[in-house]
């Protein structure tokens, strides 16, 4: 099962995360520091999996991330799941990011949020693994941006947006 | 085109993170948050009622300062209201604000339990989609009572959308997860099993998923399973890469699915069918083959996803652990991807390897890797791999190439990453305890640890070697020159120090020999390390020292001088100055044959499993408590009063040891030292010896009297010790417990068959400090182990007992120790009950005692002359303040062992007071939190008539009343 689904850039700022575990609002803040400072300190081409820091479980979990650019991308599982599915997975998160926002950049993430989340949730479920073909998710979000072009047409009112 | 355009974000969003990443200071960047929560909460408090799209806006805003981690604590009411919106964009950040922010305990579920409701029932696959979503995330309770029956009936539905039934499963599962007890499969078990069999591959991962975790709950009920998932995974196995279309992740045919397929046949043992096994071995055989295939794509993605499938399969095969053939092909495999360019694949396969180690069929396939795993150790440039090279070489070690291996560890120890030091140097402990052929290689190489990395070099480690020499003949003289030999160095460590000190003790004499390392020589170099250790370790070499007088009466002198100067004798450290006074003391009035019997080698020590084994069991399995750990808290605790010289007055860990549960018990407790070991045959017999009184009024010869010494040197040694209260501990059930205990404040309060009760306690004024041993008898654990204190009707208000709470398990042969803090707040007459409580080879064992907390326990004495005594006797006149009894005597009238009786019982024994030599006259004051007592008794002993006759005299009456029966009781 994944427990926790952390994105950081070079210098820890968090860009996401999602926890399938509950932790209290300080501990969640916690692990993301914690993660960061485990993962941010190996070097470029050593392995990509380690043993969870001690919020997290210690050597009950691993963490699996992988580095793109400025951004870190950290899966928190336990041993139920497949080492390299989950490096997998990670690869198929990105691409999917990138095909929806065309080129993605840390900017991308941080100021759409929402729609992070909601890609990340066509492939992750309560800590499970719901999809992983790219084309089916994005076919998801698709529909989910049209439905919501087809709202936004009615509502916005974008002068007086502040 | 994008399916985000980059335009049609929200601006105010937009401008608002722009502002805070704007932020110089984390100040400002507060500041300009307060600004907005505090907007946004106006807004959403306003009148004017939100369009869809600001809320959206807000509530965004809302997500983006939580995640910089600012608290927040409004905002879910307006999230919930979104949930019933029609508005799809609404609705889902509605339920996007609930699963990143409302935990499962929120009192707004049942609000957001009926959205989710009506979405369920919406028809509308997003809707449902969502609210799935939604039930997964949070997975409260409350949720798993309210939709633990729906969700598998959408499951199972035949209209139900693919993407709502991958979602279905997921939830189904998360809420098995969270609340198992309410996930009734029952009727769905059989559908649910066929969903294996679906078309569409998304819904077949989900549910492999679900039914992998109920399988793991109920494997019989799912067993059926096993043939779908053979049947499905050969299909994809074989089948052409682009069959499965969008299901083939760079030219792997649908490699999430196949792992999870693997792993949930890793529920079962080898399908028992033989057409089934055939299948399954031939998709096996096909994964294995495909390794050696040529790469259909450079990208690292193709070799990963592949490489997925493949250790899935291995672990498979290593848990079927049935076909040599696979298992050594698989082994083979893993060899080659040990020397593999990708770490990640070298990472995977040290730890695949470890499993495969422990199969009888392919250990000897991986031993042939050694060198590959040796070479690892030195050269991977990544600790987790190295911590994995270090684990397999453990996992591989076996008495062929034990000693190649420790070398190995050792040569690596020494540029180890201090991560992982400790459990290296458990490791190598453990492989050369285990694997020892000759006791001289152990000695070394424990020593070499202590060398290479002393700081991580656990008390267990050098209890453990200490163990092991006195248990052999053969290897002390070798031990004696080793650690003579190494304490040379000019600076060793203090581990060094204490196993030297230790061996040297025990077996300086086989060495003393040469003139090299003469009895002076030896004791001078130990001497040189004495100022530089800690406390622990100069109590442990003072204890040498005594030994070497024994063993060298050559160099008694000069040990003398040591042990008189004032640095020894007024050493602030009262456990020091305790030793070096008693010592000394032993040194100079003891005769040769004593010292001889007293000072006499160890006795071996029990066998018994290695600490060290049940550390590195804790140390490898931190998150969870399984049993491991409580056999390794016995084990450390035996050795904590076994082998440690070093072991103080206040040091618990003495006290919840098993067998040398006699020197705290027996009051040893004042010092207990290295001979406090007896044999673990004797232990029960001893036990009730120590638990005697009368040692604790010698002091000085305790550590005598707990060593492994018979029992007639030591009372000879100590002539004057009356017998009297080893016949009343060696019959603790003759009398009611109570009143043993009346006169003393230790011993054996209760035992049967399987457990042993020992009590020490100590009061002062109105307050008392009780130690209750609780020894099991038995070698199998006690679980759920409580024992609690019970005051009944007025007793709650007389006295308070607070009970430190203990642990839940006793193990075998172990001692808990549980402290009871006593206030006296008024006299009181009953007795507080400890209910003890535990599980013993699974029934419930109720044991119910009466505690010996009796009045005279608060009993201060007072001393006064004869004159004072009769004016005060004389005002305590009143008919209602003095109890008489007239009784006959129970036990012979021995004047010494009355007086010891009566200032037991906690009175001034008052000597030239009455005119008629032969009564007894005590004076003292019972303390209460409310009030003091003054008591005066006088005791007139009949021998003629074998009759006494007790009065008491205090200021009230009841306390009189109750001393008395107290008392009467004694004699």
């Amino acid at each position: 099962m994944i427990k926790a689904i952390l994105i950081f850039n070079n210098h820890g700022k968090p860009r996401l995360s999602k926890f399938y575990e509950h932790y209290s609002e300080d501990t969640e803040q916690q692990i993301i520091r914690e993660t960061f400072h485990l993962v941010s300190k190996r070097d470029e081409n050593v392995c990509n999996f380690l043993e969870g820091g001690m919020l997290i479980g210690g050597s009950e979990n691993k963490l699996i991330y992988r580095h793109y650019a400025t951004l870190y991308f950290v899966f928190c599982v336990d041993s139920s799941e497949s080492e390299l599915g989950i490096l997998d997975l990670i690869q198929v998160f990105v691409e999917t990011l990138d095909k929806c926002f065309e080129n993605v950049c840390e900017l991308d993430l941080i100021f759409h949020v929402d729609k992070v989340h909601n890609i990340l949730a066509e492939m992750v479920m309560g800590g499970m693994v719901l999809e992983t073909n790219m084309n089916e998710i994005i076919t998801q979000v698709d529909a989910q941006n049209k439905m919501e072009k087809s709202e936004t047409f009615i509502f916005q009112s974008p002068r007086q947006d502040r | 085109m994008p399916a985000v355009s980059k335009g049609d974000g929200m601006r105010g969003l937009a401008v608002f993170i722009s502002d805070i990443r704007n932020c110089k200071s984390k100040e400002a960047e507060i500041k300009r948050i307060n600004k907005e929560l505090a907007n946004i909460r106006s807004k959403f408090k306003g009148d004017k009622a939100l369009d869809g799209y600001s809320k959206k806006k807000y509530v965004c805003k809302l997500l983006f300062i939580f995640l910089l981690g600012h608290d927040i604590d409004f905002g879910h009411m307006e999230a919930v209201n979104l949930l019933s919106s029609n508005k799809y964009t609404e609705k889902q950040i509605g339920y996007l604000f609930i699963s990143v922010l409302v935990n499962s305990n929120s009192d707004l579920i049942s609000l957001i339990n009926n959205a989710i409701k009506n979405d369920l029932s919406s028809r509308n696959p997003t809707f449902m989609n969502l609210a799935l979503h939604c039930i997964a995330n949070v997975g409260s309770r409350e949720m798993a009572e309210a939709f633990a029956a729906e969700v598998p009936r959408i499951l199972v539905a035949g209209d139900t959308m693919d993407s709502v039934k991958q979602s279905a499963a997921l939830c189904l599962l998360r809420l098995n997860r969270t609340s198992p007890d309410l996930v009734l499969m029952g009727e769905w078990t059989t559908r649910v099993v066929h969903l294996l069999n679906d078309q569409h591959l998304g819904v077949v991962t989900a549910a492999t998923s679900l039914i992998t975790t109920l399988a793991q709950k109920s494997p019989e009920d799912f067993k059926t399973s096993v043939s779908l998932a053979v049947a499905r995974l050969s299909r994809i196995v074989s089948s052409a890469s682009t069959d499965l279309q969008d299901y083939t992740y760079y030219f792997v045919a649908a490699p999430w699915l196949s792992v999870k397929l693997l792993r949930l046949l890793q529920c079962y043992p080898p399908p028992e069918d033989g057409a089934i096994r055939g299948r399954l071995t031939e998709c096996l055989e096909t994964i294995l083959n495909k390794a050696q295939e040529p790469p259909k794509s450079k990208k690292v993605q193709h070799s990963n996803a592949k490489n997925a499938v493949l250790f899935e399969a291995i672990s498979l095969i290593i848990h079927h652990d049935s076909e040599p053939t696979l298992l050594v092909r698989a082994c083979n495999q893993l060899g080659q991807f040990l020397q593999h360019r990708e770490t990640n694949l070298r990472y995977l396969a040290l730890e695949s390897m470890c499993t495969l180690a422990s199969s009888e069929f392919s250990h000897e396939a991986v031993k042939t890797h050694i060198e590959t795993v040796i070479n690892a150790l030195k050269s991977e440039r990544d600790v987790s791999v190295r911590q994995r090279a270090v684990d397999l070489l453990y996992a591989m070690c076996d008495r062929s190439n034990a000693k190649q291996i420790v070398a190995e560890m050792l040569s690596y120890l020494e540029t180890a990453d201090y991560s992982i030091r400790e459990e290296i140097v458990l490791k190598v402990a453990i492989l050369a305890e285990k694997y020892a052929v000759d006791y001289t290689w152990y000695v070394d190489t424990i020593l070499n640890l202590i060398r290479f990395a002393g700081d991580y070099v656990s008390d267990e480690v050098w209890y453990r070697v200490i163990q092991i020499v006195i248990n052999r003949d053969e290897v002390q003289g070798y031990a004696a020159k080793t650690v003579f030999e190494a304490l040379q160095a000019p600076a060793c460590h203090e581990n060094l120090v204490k196993v030297g000190g230790y061996i040297l003790g025990e077996f300086g004499n086989l060495i003393a020999g040469d003139s090299r390392s003469s009895p002076l020589i030896q004791f001078d170099l130990l001497h040189s390390k004495f100022h530089l250790c800690s406390v622990p370790t100069r109590a442990l070499l003072l204890s040498a020292y005594i030994k070497f007088i024994n063993l060298f009466p050559e160099v008694k002198g000069t040990i003398q001088e040591v042990l008189r100067s004032d640095s020894q004798l007024r050493n602030a450290d009262v456990e020091l100055q305790q030793r070096a006074v008693e010592y000394l003391r032993l040194s100079c009035i003891a005769s040769t044959d004593i010292l001889a019997t007293v000072l006499e080698e160890m006795p071996p020590f029990p066998e018994r499993e290695s600490s060290i084994l049940a550390k590195l069991k804790r140390k490898k399995g931190p998150g969870n408590l399984h049993p491991d750990l409580d056999e390794n808290r016995k084990e450390r605790s035996v050795n904590g009063g076994t082998a440690d010289h070093s072991s103080t007055t206040t040091n618990a860990k003495v006290a919840t040891s098993p067998t040398p549960s006699t020197d705290l018990l027996g009051l040893g407790s004042t010092i207990a030292t290295q001979n406090s070991a007896p044999p673990a045959s004797k232990g029960a017999s001893l036990l009730v010896d120590v638990f005697s009184e009368n040692i604790s009024a010698f002091p000085v010869e305790t550590p005598v009297a707990v060593g492994p010494v018979a029992d007639e040197n030591f009372s000879s040694f100590l002539p004057n010790t009356p017998q009297v209260a080893y016949a009343n501990a060696t019959l603790p059930t003759a009398e009611e417990p109570e009143d043993k205990f009346v006169c003393k404040n230790n011993g054996v309060l209760y035992e049967n068959q399987l457990l042993q009760i020992g009590l020490k306690s100590e009061f002062r004024q109105n307050l008392g400090r009780m130690y209750v041993f609780f020894g099991n008898k038995t070698s199998t654990q006690f679980m759920n182990f409580a024992a609690s204190v019970v005051c009944q009707d007025t007793l709650q208000a007389q006295l308070n007992v607070h009970a430190k709470p203990a642990d839940p398990t006793v193990d075998g042969g172990a001692q808990l120790q549980q402290i009871l803090n006593i206030e006296c707040v008024s006299d009181f007459v009953d007795a507080p009950v400890l209910n003890i409580q535990f599980r013993y080879g699974g029934t419930l064992q109720n044991i119910a005692v009466k505690l010996p907390i009796t009045l005279n326990k608060f009993f201060q004495p007072t001393e006064m002359t004869s004159q004072d005594f009769f004016q005060r006797w004389k005002q305590l006149g009143a008919p209602q303040q003095e109890v008489q009894n007239i009784f006959k005597a129970k036990h012979s009238m021995d004047t010494e062992v009355t007086k010891a009786k009566i200032m037991g019982f906690g009175a001034a024994l008052l000597d030239g007071v009455d005119p008629n030599p032969s009564n007894f006259v005590g004076a003292g004051v019972i303390h209460t939190k409310t009030t003091q007592v003054g008591c005066l008794l006088r005791l007139e002993p009949n021998i003629q008539a074998q009759m006494y006759r007790l009065t008491l005299r205090t200021s009230r009456d009841t306390v009189s009343q109750r001393l008395c029966d107290l008392l009467s009781e004694q004699f």
